[in-house]
């Protein structure tokens, strides 16, 4: 059985035992002679049987669309022959994924014929537990929804049921979240953990140089590979302080200005401009900073006579500065709109101009929530992926010259795993202990931020 | 007494004018001072908004043409057809360079020796033998005819024939040698080269040659990406901005909800990334590079969007509706599904669109899970190896062919069409059904 035939067949199924459901109910409140009827409408009844068709069926899906690869390697390990395990030279996990990779039809000459043999048993398991999982589900539903329908009578309570069901699905969906961070933590950890076995704790928060290259073969001739992370923290620090030095004055100054000075017309157009920053994707941003802001600073600074990096700091953090300057402006603007017009009457009577109340009264006012905005800001940055993988060079430089190539944590995780398919080297797992890193900071400076903005609202509120 | 304290006062009051007049010319000049850097911030970023995207614009405008080259070709028997069987089959089989290389002989009789003539050969690009191939297939008379025909040109050719000004460059800048600018400019006085519509760029996939490579590939990757993301992301946003926003009871385990759901939604996307990579690729062994995992990462990625927004337009709908359903005997529950949900719908829809469009923008989780292979097939299921658009772009960018620049450019400009698009769609829907209560 095809997926399309079991889509089409489980949407007519549900259907009928909806249909059932109900018209079953219906039945029973039309016979006059019980005396009472149902306590719920008669489509609850329906929905109630429906439920329980939806309910084991998705939970079977579910479960075989995650463990399908293991459970047909059991299947698979059970049909392999003996006589090939012991032939076969290598471990078993390696008999096990030649025989996947063999295509019965296409062989090579001089295959083992046993290996041909369970390659095509592995393809027939594979196409054909598709369908023995589909006819599984139709039946099992079936006999739920079935069983569940013998429960209608006027003692049972089907809209309680149905809402407690529904509600508790919500509930799972919301969970959702909660599982996905820790997903997130759990999965980080666990990498980390195993890279830490390898490279102690400390060489790696304190190391001053990171050259991951390590051998992969035995028998090669490489370095060793060291992974002090310092290099690239300052690689991280210097962009996103380049970043900043653009966004903050712009993003700033365009928030005073909307917020205070414009009138509503023209803060109407220039505040969607301004947000059409943060709707251009990062990968823009990382081509027009190498292509067109890299070339232009380069021949600009060696017109100056200073010599600068092709992928300097400069270029991609500035290029990061403008895609943060709409985070700033509009965190910003919120924050000023909401200091109380009281604070700015007060002042004007006192006889202050515009920009002196602005100065004196409203940023002192809204410095924490501006505070706030810029560290989120700071977070979005440190986090900014594709602008520095296109920009950003890829060696680790420990210097404070923006005009030098250096690297940054996001950088060096796609290096590490784009491409790499080995999964047991400190080089892939270095990079799970980078990400850790920046999940553990941008989620303290989120967690920071957002306590500040919070305060700052209680206390206008 | 009275009078010299008020003559005194009147003194003091001139002399008090007088410094602040004096003052105020000063003060005056700050205040506009400072709306003039207020225009500056703003006046800056909207340059840097025109800059990038005249750029692309300029960069990417040539990827819409591409160059052809007129070329007498031979429809020679001996090499199309050598055992006569006129059955068109048989002609996938020919070797069609050979006609070109003849046609480029003929054409340009006193490149005699092998060696110079490899470098007139790199004029016309592999794409055209297939084009040769189709022709002589469906057109059998054409078989043991000459004919003028139009052949795609190679990206080298491309290039120097779009940057006149690289002619004089010098020749070790400029791609070819001073022979090959002169075949060229041959070409260019006969009328035999000429500019025509990059047909490849929008019906193709990912290719080695820029004046083959295409963006439907990637785009198609897109498609069945955002399908995903959409199937998966939207039923769970919605419950759960439903139940936070309605149902949830305030206590301790909603607090936590929501505080995840807000980290979530600061998370850098090369973490959801890294989750995918060691969760649904080492750990459940899903396929890598296929748009059904690349869904599933930007499914959790635009989850804590649309739950944010969805909470919004939940919040937008007055209690008054749900009293007034619940006053009629419905209940809690009957009266969000049957009235709140309905009347915030725009307002979820419109959060979907812009969650999307954000989805269709984003490539750096999905470097994480392998879709940044070099894939020249197009995508056809949720299961095949595919790209999507901006990794595409990342690609083309990292490739170091120079016809690749204006390519990757021009998929920008695809990008960014499609966004806009997204993003009108989004604000119509929210001005034409969203009430104000």
């Amino acid at each position: 059985m095809g997926f399309w035939s079991f889509l089409i067949i489980f949407c007519f199924l549900s259907f009928y035992i909806h249909w059932y459901g109900t018209t079953k109910a219906l039945k029973i409140n039309e016979d006059i002679t019980k005396g009472s009827k149902l306590p719920s409408l008669p489509s609850y009844y329906g929905t109630y049987s429906l439920l329980w068709l939806l309910l084991p069926s998705s939970i079977i899906l579910i479960c075989w669309f995650f463990f399908k690869p293991y459970i047909i390697d059991i299947f698979l390990k059970e049909s392999i022959p003996l006589s090939l395990v012991d032939n076969f030279k290598g471990n078993p996990s390696m008999l096990m994924d030649t025989i996947k990779a063999t295509n019965p039809e296409k062989i090579f000459p001089g295959t083992n014929p046993l290996i041909i043999d369970s390659a095509a048993y592995y393809q027939t398991l594979t196409t054909n537990s598709d369908s023995y999982v589909f006819l599984l589900v139709l039946v099992v539903g079936l006999i739920s929804s079935l069983v569940s329908l013998r429960k209608v009578s006027t003692f049972f309570r089907a809209r309680q049921a149905v809402e407690k069901a529904n509600i508790n699905l919500l509930i799972f969906c919301s969970v959702i979240a909660i599982i996905t961070t820790i997903g997130i933590v759990f999965s980080l950890i666990f990498e980390a953990v195993r890279f830490f076995e390898r490279v102690p704790f400390f060489d790696f928060l304190f190391g001053l140089a990171w050259s991951p290259q390590t051998a992969i073969r035995e028998d090669q001739i490489a370095s060793q590979g060291s992974f002090g992370a310092i290099p690239i923290f300052t690689g991280t620090l210097l962009i996103t302080l380049v970043a900043m030095a653009v966004a903050i004055p712009v993003g700033l100054l365009s928030a005073i200005y909307l917020a205070e000075y414009a009138r509503p017309t023209v803060r109407k157009t220039f505040k969607p401009i301004l947000e059409i920053l943060a709707g251009v994707p990062t990968v823009v941003y990382g081509f027009f900073a190498a292509i067109t802001v890299g070339p232009f600073l380069k021949d600009f600074v060696s017109s100056l006579g200073l010599s600068m990096a092709s992928e300097s700091a400069l270029a991609a953090g500035g290029v990061m500065g403008i895609m943060i300057i709409p985070f700033i402006s509009s965190l910003s603007d919120d924050v000023i709109t909401s200091v109380p017009t009281s604070l700015r009457d007060g002042s004007y009577a006192m006889g202050a101009t515009k920009s002196e109340t602005i100065k004196k009264v409203i940023l002192p006012a809204a410095l924490p929530g501006i505070v706030g905005a810029i560290l989120l800001a700071i977070s979005r940055a440190i986090g900014e992926t594709m602008i520095v993988v296109m920009a950003a060079g890829i060696a680790a430089n420990l210097t404070a010259n923006p005009l030098e190539a250096v690297t940054t944590v996001t950088v060096q995780i796609v290096t590490l795993l784009v491409g790499d398919q080995e999964f047991d080297s400190a080089k892939t797992l270095a990079a799970f202990a980078l990400g850790i890193t920046l999940f553990f900071v941008t989620l303290l400076l989120n967690l920071y931020a957002l306590k500040i903005v919070q305060k700052y609202r209680e206390r206008y509120e | 007494m009275h009078l010299k304290l008020s003559k005194n006062t009147e003194k003091d009051m001139s002399k008090n004018t007088e410094l602040i007049s004096k003052s105020l010319e000063k003060r005056h000049r700050s205040e506009k001072r400072f709306r003039f850097f207020g225009i500056l911030g703003i006046g800056t970023a909207v340059i840097f908004l025109i800059t990038i995207l005249s750029s692309i614009f300029v960069e990417g405008k040539g990827a819409f043409k591409s160059t052809f080259i007129q070329l007498e070709i031979n429809f020679d028997q001996e090499i199309i057809d050598p055992n006569k069987t006129n059955n068109p089959e048989e002609f996938k089989f020919a070797n069609y360079k050979l006609l070109i290389n003849d046609a480029l002989k003929n054409y340009f009789p006193e490149v005699k020796d092998r060696k110079t003539f490899r470098d007139l050969s790199v004029f016309i690009s592999s794409a055209a033998e297939q084009n040769l191939m189709k022709l002589a297939m469906e057109n059998i008379e054409i078989i043991g005819e000459s004919k003028k025909i139009w052949l795609l040109a190679s990206s080298t050719i491309d290039v120097i024939h779009k940057n006149p000004q690289m002619e004089n460059f010098l020749e070790e800048d400029r791609l070819i040698n001073n022979i090959q600018m002169s075949w060229f400019n041959a070409l260019k006085k006969n009328g035999d080269i000429k500019f025509g519509l990059n047909t490849n760029f929008l019906s193709n996939a990912d290719s080695t040659e820029p004046e083959q490579a295409g963006i439907l590939g990637s785009m198609l990757g897109s498609f069945f990406t955002l399908l995903v993301t959409l199937l998966l992301c939207f039923p769970v946003a919605v419950a759960s901005g439903v139940f936070l926003e309605e149902l949830a009871p305030k206590n301790k385990f909603t607090d936590f909800i929501e505080i995840n759901i807000n980290n979530l939604a600061a998370v850098p996307s090369i973490i959801f990334g890294l989750l995918g990579l060691a969760i649904f690729l080492n750990v459940m062994h899903l396929p890598r590079s296929a748009p059904i995992v690349g869904g599933m990462v930007l499914a959790l990625m635009t989850l804590p969007t649309i739950i944010i927004s969805t909470r919004a337009s939940l919040k937008a709908v007055p209690p008054s509706i749900r009293e007034a359903a619940i006053g009629l005997g419905a209940t809690k529950f009957q009266a969000v599904t049957h009235h709140v949900i309905p009347q915030s719908m725009p307002g979820i829809l419109t959060g979907t669109i812009i969650g999307m469009s954000q989805a269709l923008g984003e490539s750096a989780p999905l470097l994480m899970i392998g879709m940044v292979a070099f894939i020249v097939d197009i995508p056809g299921s949720l299961t095949d190896s595919a790209t999507v658009l901006p990794v595409q772009i990342y690609l083309w960018k990292s490739t170091a062919a120079r016809g690749f620049v204006e390519l990757t450019a021009a998929g920008i400009m695809v990008l960014l069409t499609f966004l806009v698009i997204m993003n009108s769609v989004a604000v119509f829907v929210r001005q034409k059904f969203e009430k104000k209560w």
